[in-house]
C-alpha cells in the first residue's frame, strides 16, 4: 500500500497526466462527435459507433503511461525510486499498478463521456446499453487502456528514452499492425494473433453492438478468432509477459 | 560505517572500479579523492545498491544496502542534485520520499527548514538554482536521519558562500557522530573538509590515511632559510649531512628539522632572517602519488596543444 501511495503522489504531482487524460478525453469525443453527429438514416448511430474513436485515446494513454516510466530515467529520479526502495520489482509493480488504475478510470470516463455525447447528438438512435456486447463496447474500453497502459510501462522500462519508447508504441500501435495484414498470404494469418487487433475483437465482438451491421457501416471488426473473453484474456497476458521481461531487466540491469 | 572489500566494476574493456578495500568510520568526515573519472561515482552507486559490481562487495553497518529495512532510515545520500523532476515542488518531491520509507510528514518540513528551502518549498523544482537543487538534495538525504550519509562532489558548481555552507554542514554532521563520505576532485577542498581520505586514481586504492598523513608522507618536509652568511650556513648544513638546495633569495634544506638548523646557525654565528618550514599542499601530494595514474593526463595536454597550435601568430 506504501508503494502505491509513492507511486501515486510521483504520478499526480507532475502536469504530463493531466494533460493526457485531458488530450485523450478531447480527441476521442471530438471524433466521436463527428461520427454520430454526421451519422444518417442509412447508417444510424449505434453503440458501437459511439466508441469508434477509443484507439485516439489509446495511443495517448500510451503516451501517458511511457513518459511516467521515461521521465523517471530522464531526470534520474529513478534512481532516488531504487534508493528508497531497493526492491526493484516492488516499486515498479507498483508504479505499474497505479498507472494502470489511472488509464481504467480515464478509459471509463472517455468512454461513457463519448456515449453520453452521442445520447445528446442522435436523441433518436437506439444507443441504450442492453446487452452484455453493448456493455463489453462501452466499459471495456477503460479496461483495453489500462492494459496498454502495462505495455507502454514495460516498452518504457526496456527503452528508458522517452523519444524512443514513445516512437515505438505509436509506430507499432498506428502503423506496423495495419501494415503486416499487407503482407501476401500469411499477413492476415499473422494479423489474427497481433495484440491490438485481440483487444478490438474484445471491444466489438462479432458486431452485436452494431446493431448487427458489419464492417461497411463502421470500423472493420476484429479478424480474431478468439472469444471477447480469451481475446481480453490474450491481451492481458501477452502485457505480463512483457512487463515481467521489463522487470526482470530491470532488475539486472545497472539503475 | 561503510566497508567495501576488493570492490570492482568493469564496463566492458575498462575496468572503471579495480578491487577497492576501504572502510569510511562515523564521526568524521572522509573525503573521496580522485581525478575525473576515477570511479567516484560508480563506487558510490554500487555503495547504494545501484549498480551491481563485477565482483567484491560493500557493506554498510554489516549489511548489504539490498537487505537494509527502510534504507533511507540509515543512509542519505546525494549523488545529483539535478535527479529531481523539473515540474515537481521541492515538497513534493520530499513528500514521495518520506512516505517509501514511512518517515512522518512533518520530517519533510523540517529537513526543509534545515537547509533554508521552506519559503520555495511549493516551487517546481526545475526552476531552482544549481545552489537551491543542492540544498534539496541535501533535505532528501537528511530525510530519514540517517547515520552513513554520501555526497557525490556537493560543492561543484557553488559560489563561495554555498561550499562554506556545505562544508560547515559536513562537519555538523560528523560531529553528531554520523559517517560521511564526500567525494571530490578538488583536493584543497578536501584538505578544509575532510579529516579522513580515501585516495583513488583509475579505479585503484592509492592510500587511505589522516589528511595530515597524506601530505606528510607524500611531500618532502623542507625548510626554507635565509641569511646573511648564507655560505658558512651551507658549508655547516651540509657537513650534518643535510641537503641542501639554493632558492631565490636563500636555501631550501630537507633531511633536517628546523630546530636543528637554528642549532647549526647558532654554532655558526650565523644571523637567520628567515627559518620557515615549508608544509607541502595537498595538491603537491596528490600529484606525486598518484604520478600516472590520472587518466587521459597526457592526452589532454596533447589535446589542448592541437587546439591553441592553430592560433599561435
Amino acid at each position: 500500500m506504501t508503494l502505491l501511495a509513492v507511486e501515486r503522489i510521483k504520478l499526480l504531482t507532475t502536469r504530463s497526466p493531466w494533460w493526457c487524460a485531458l488530450v485523450a478525453l478531447v480527441v476521442t469525443a471530438g471524433f466521436t462527435a463527428l461520427v454520430v453527429g454526421n451519422a444518417d438514416e442509412e447508417f444510424p448511430a449505434t453503440v458501437a459507433s459511439t466508441q469508434f474513436g477509443y484507439s485516439f485515446g489509446l495511443a495517448v494513454i500510451m503516451v501517458l503511461a511511457a513518459l511516467a516510466v521515461t521521465t523517471e530515467y530522464r531526470f534520474g529520479t529513478i534512481r532516488t525510486t531504487f534508493q528508497a526502495v531497493p526492491n526493484r520489482a516492488a516499486a515498479l509493480l507498483a508504479k505499474t499498478t497505479v498507472i494502470a488504475v489511472l488509464s481504467l478510470i480515464i478509459g471509463e470516463i472517455t468512454a461513457f463521456v463519448c456515449w453520453g455525447i452521442s445520447l445528446l447528438l442522435q436523441p433518436g438512435a437506439d444507443l441504450a446499453l442492453n446487452s452484455t456486447a453493448d456493455w463489453i463496447n462501452v466499459a471495456g474500453v477503460g479496461v483495453v487502456y489500462a492494459v496498454a497502459s502495462v505495455i507502454a510501462v514495460a516498452v518504457g522500462i526496456l527503452v528508458r528514452h522517452s523519444a524512443g519508447a514513445i516512437s515505438l508504441l505509436l509506430i507499432y500501435n498506428l502503423a506496423v499492425e495495419s501494415l503486416i495484414q499487407l503482407i501476401p498470404s500469411i499477413g492476415d494469418d499473422i494479423y489474427k494473433w497481433l495484440p491490438f487487433n485481440v483487444a478490438n475483437k474484445f471491444l466489438t465482438g462479432a458486431g452485436e453492438s452494431n446493431a448487427g451491421r458489419m464492417a461497411e457501416a463502421g470500423a472493420p471488426l476484429s479478424s480474431s478468432p478468439l472469444s471477447p473473453g480469451w481475446a481480453l484474456a490474450y491481451f492481458a497476458a501477452f502485457a505480463a509477459v512483457l512487463l515481467t521481461i521489463a522487470i526482470t531487466t530491470a532488475k539486472r540491469r545497472d539503475a | 560505517m561503510i566497508e567495501a572489500q576488493g570492490l570492482t566494476k568493469r564496463y566492458g574493456k575498462t575496468l572503471a572500479v579495480d578491487d577497492l578495500t576501504f572502510s569510511v568510520t562515523p564521526g568524521r568526515v572522509t573525503g573521496f579523492l580522485g581525478p575525473n573519472g576515477a570511479g567516484k561515482s560508480t563506487t558510490m552507486r554500487m555503495i547504494l545498491g545501484l549498480d551491481n559490481p563485477t565482483s567484491g562487495q560493500v557493506r554498510i553497518g554489516g549489511k548489504r544496502y539490498s537487505e537494509l529495512h527502510h534504507p533511507l532510515r540509515t543512509v542519505g545520500a546525494l549523488l545529483d542534485a539535478k535527479w529531481v523532476h523539473p515540474n515537481r515542488s521541492a515538497r513534493a518531491h520530499l513528500t514521495w520520499m518520506a512516505r517509501s520509507n514511512k518517515l512522518p510528514l512533518r520530517r519533510v518540513d523540517e529537513v526543509l527548514d534545515l537547509v533554508g528551502l521552506s519559503s520555495v518549498a511549493g516551487k517546481r523544482a526545475g526552476g531552482f538554482s544549481l545552489g537551491m537543487s543542492q540544498r534539496l538534495g541535501i533535505a532528501g538525504a537528511l530525510l530519514g536521519d540517517p547515520e552513513v550519509l554520501l555526497f557525490d562532489e556537493p560543492v561543484n558548481g557553488l559560489d563561495p558562500e554555498g561550499i562554506l555552507w556545505i562544508r560547515k554542514f559536513m562537519h555538523r554532521l560528523a560531529d553528531e557522530g554520523r559517517t560521511v563520505f564526500v567525494s571530490s576532485h578538488l583536493l584543497s577542498e578536501m584538505a578544509l573538509t575532510a579529516s579522513e581520505l580515501v585516495v583513488i586514481g583509475k579505479g585503484k586504492l592509492i592510500s587511505q590515511s589522516s589528511t595530515e598523513e597524506f601530505v606528510a608522507r607524500a611531500t618532502d618536509s623542507t625548510v626554507k632559510v635565509r641569511s646573511p652568511q648564507l655560505e658558512a650556513l651551507r658549508e655547516a648544513l651540509e657537513r650534518a649531512s643535510a641537503q641542501v638546495e639554493p632558492a631565490e633569495d636563500g636555501l631550501v634544506v630537507s633531511g633536517m628539522d628546523s630546530a636543528k638548523i637554528g642549532e647549526i646557525a647558532m654554532q655558526q654565528g650565523a644571523v637567520l632572517h628567515e627559518l620557515s618550514p615549508q608544509r607541502g599542499s595537498l595538491e603537491q601530494a596528490f600529484m606525486q602519488i598518484t604520478g600516472d595514474s590520472v587518466e587521459y593526463h597526457a592526452d589532454l595536454e596533447a589535446e589542448a596543444r592541437d587546439v591553441l597550435a592553430p592560433t599561435a601568430p
